[in-house]
């Protein structure tokens, strides 16, 4: 009884009504379908991580212990990715093209926004919109023409075919990600600068991008994982084992007929996730208000 | 440059690179050029190039003639193409549904005053940022046919008696796909909406509930019109990225069984690459977009429309 209004009193200085609610019905409306809801999207996490430390016999045999626990944890899966397949080739590939393509697309971007927010060339408004149009153009219809572009400029199998394609939807969303963030940095600032004589490049360079770095860091975490997790340009352009990328190779070359290592797949999805996972629990804040912020704008 | 040197009359006298550099048109062109190059050579060109493609023959290692539209004939009496089209209409719109849905109850849900609020909604967002093609595959052995765990869980529970079939039979195999797809697609609506959910003024609620509105009116009269901006925006990308799918049926199904989770993407890409039918291929890919015009449109200007009945100019 103390607890609830503790609990009414707490949540009343918060959010206007919420008092109205008390803790019984709290935990049903509330914190149960939560529970249920995390469980739900934390589960096939949990799976992977689980089937890859466990010794190939536990893992088909559901009936002795119980598959939700290792007995005798392993580290064979783990083992033969990285020393039985070409994983760690994938993972370097994977890297660089998702850093190259990265910083190819925040330096384009960044002088795209700046041209068309600060600039304020003739035309500018409608390059703006043409660029959030070439956001909407899905890579599924892309791939095909672009599979025959890339073959004609001898660029089939090599890294340079990604770092080259995946600004096509980096730049779009990068773009439309930095004109937000040099809209809110007022104008009056670069106007200081106009009068005591510096030129537009130095505006950018010494006053407007020091101002939106957090815009910066934002477009930047978020290209690279869209690069880290792009599949179907990676699958159409790359055919030799040791230039495909993680999500790629993991899919193409672990399974071998109808033979599934699943031990082994599971440890090349846990580590393939990994490397974007720790990046996102340290700049949660910025993936969220680069979502939101693309979405709102 | 002579209109550059009279606007610069009493400042500092400078050199003309740097004052070329200075005009505002020359500038603008040099700053859009790197974007503009990319864009024009991978996005424009090969989007104009897929629809010509589409109309010739065009095979891997062999270049094409204009065939007018044969392929597009070819397609019209193939009867695996509409099985297909079907499919992707189903799965988008399913799918769909159930992803807002779901969402906008979480997004309700997340917007209570909750303890460890950052961290849920931190491990909510996990799903989307993982690679889509790695836990597909985490799903693909969730759905295993031998040992599978949620047969498993069900059996313990005494719901079924034998391991259920997910990805054998056509209609439990486009079940699987769709909670596969609303599993990964429920975060990103989930946060966007909740972003959309803090900017409504709680005396909005309070003022509601002063004139008796119930919570179901509440959410209906004051949440919905308030959310619809941001909504309407979020289904748009939503259905488009579901419409052209390829990574989740590619990893988990390829297309089967006997095609009945084949989307337009994969189809595609099928006909395509490992076909060699690039022209073919082409076709499948340009049917897509009228259907993504079209649900674009309808997904952006229906919402927008209500907004605008309602008499909302809340941007």
């Amino acid at each position: 009884m103390a607890e609830t209004t503790v609990d009414t009193q707490k949540a009343a200085d918060s959010t206007g009504m919420a008092y109205l609610n008390t803790l019984p019905r709290r935990v049903v409306t509330l914190y149960v379908p939560l529970f249920v809801f995390m469980v739900v999207l934390l589960f096939p996490f949990y799976w992977m991580a689980v089937t890859t430390f466990k010794p190939n016999d536990e893992l088909y045999s559901y009936k002795e212990n119980s598959p939700f626990l290792i007995k005798n944890p392993t580290l064979a899966n783990v083992e033969k990715l990285l020393f039985n397949t070409n994983y760690p080739e994938w993972l370097f590939n994977t890297m660089l093209v998702a850093v190259v393509a990265t910083a190819l697309s925040i330096f384009a971007s960044v002088l795209a926004a700046y041209a068309i927010q600060r600039l304020r060339f003739r035309g500018a408004q409608t390059i703006g919109l043409m660029i959030f149009l070439a956001y909407l153009v899905p890579p599924s219809i892309l791939f095909i023409p672009l599979a025959t572009i890339i073959y004609g400029l001898g660029l089939y199998d090599t890294s340079w075919a990604l770092i080259l394609t995946y600004p096509t939807f980096l730049i779009p969303f990068c773009t439309w990600l930095m004109m937000g963030y040099f809209k809110s940095i007022p104008y009056e600032l670069e106007e200081c600068a106009l009068i005591d004589g510096a030129t537009r490049l130095q505006i950018l360079w010494r006053i407007t991008l020091p101002l939106a770095v957090p815009g910066l860091i934002s477009a930047g975490i978020f290209a690279f994982t869209l690069s880290w997790n792009e599949f179907i340009y990676a699958l159409a352009f790359i055919s030799s084992s040791e230039e495909k990328t993680v999500p790629v190779g993991v899919l193409t070359q672990l399974v071998e007929g109808d033979v599934y290592h699943w031990g082994a797949l599971m440890a090349g999805a846990l580590f393939g996730s990994l490397p974007v996972a720790v990046l996102y629990s340290f700049f949660v804040e910025y993936y969220v208000s680069s979502l939101t912020g693309a979405v709102k704008e | 440059m002579a209109t550059a040197a009279l606007n610069r009359t009493g400042s500092i006298v400078r050199k003309p690179l740097v004052d070329l550099l200075d005009n505002r048109n020359v500038l603008s062109v040099i700053c859009m050029a790197p974007a503009a190059i990319l864009l024009l050579t991978f996005l424009t060109y090969p989007l104009g190039l897929g629809v010509w493609l589409g109309f010739t023959d065009t095979k891997i290692g062999r270049p094409g003639f204009f065939i007018g539209l044969e392929n597009y004939i070819s397609l019209f009496d193939d009867s695996v193409f509409w099985l297909v089209v079907f499919n992707t209409l189903l799965y988008t719109t399913v799918a769909t549904v159930l992803k807002f849905g779901l969402g906008l109850y979480l997004a309700l849900l997340l917007n209570n005053h909750l303890p460890f609020k950052a961290i849920l909604r931190a491990i909510i967002l996990l799903p989307w940022i993982v690679p889509t093609v790695l836990s597909a595959i985490a799903f693909w052995w969730i759905y295993d046919a031998q040992f599978s765990i949620l047969s498993y869980m069900l059996q313990k529970m005494g719901l079924i008696d034998q391991y259920i079939d997910f990805l054998g039979k056509p209609n439990n195999a486009r079940a699987s796909l769709i909670a596969a797809n609303v599993w990964r697609g429920i975060p990103f609506v989930a946060i966007c909406l909740l972003a959309g959910l803090q900017t409504i003024s709680p005396s909005l609620y309070e003022a509601a509930a002063l004139d008796g509105a119930t919570p179901w009116q509440r959410f209906r009269h004051v949440t919905m019109p308030m959310l619809m901006p941001i909504l309407s925006i979020v289904l748009t990308f939503s259905v488009l990225f579901t419409f052209t799918d390829f990574q989740l049926i590619y990893a988990i199904t390829r297309g089967g069984p006997v095609n009945s989770t084949h989307l337009m993407a994969t189809l595609a890409f099928q006909r395509a690459i490992p076909g060699g039918q690039l022209g073919e291929g082409a076709a499948i890919a340009t049917a897509m977009i009228p259907f993504l015009v079209a649900a674009t449109l309808s997904s952006y200007f229906g919402l927008q429309r209500r907004k605008w009945q309602q008499g909302e100019s809340d941007g």
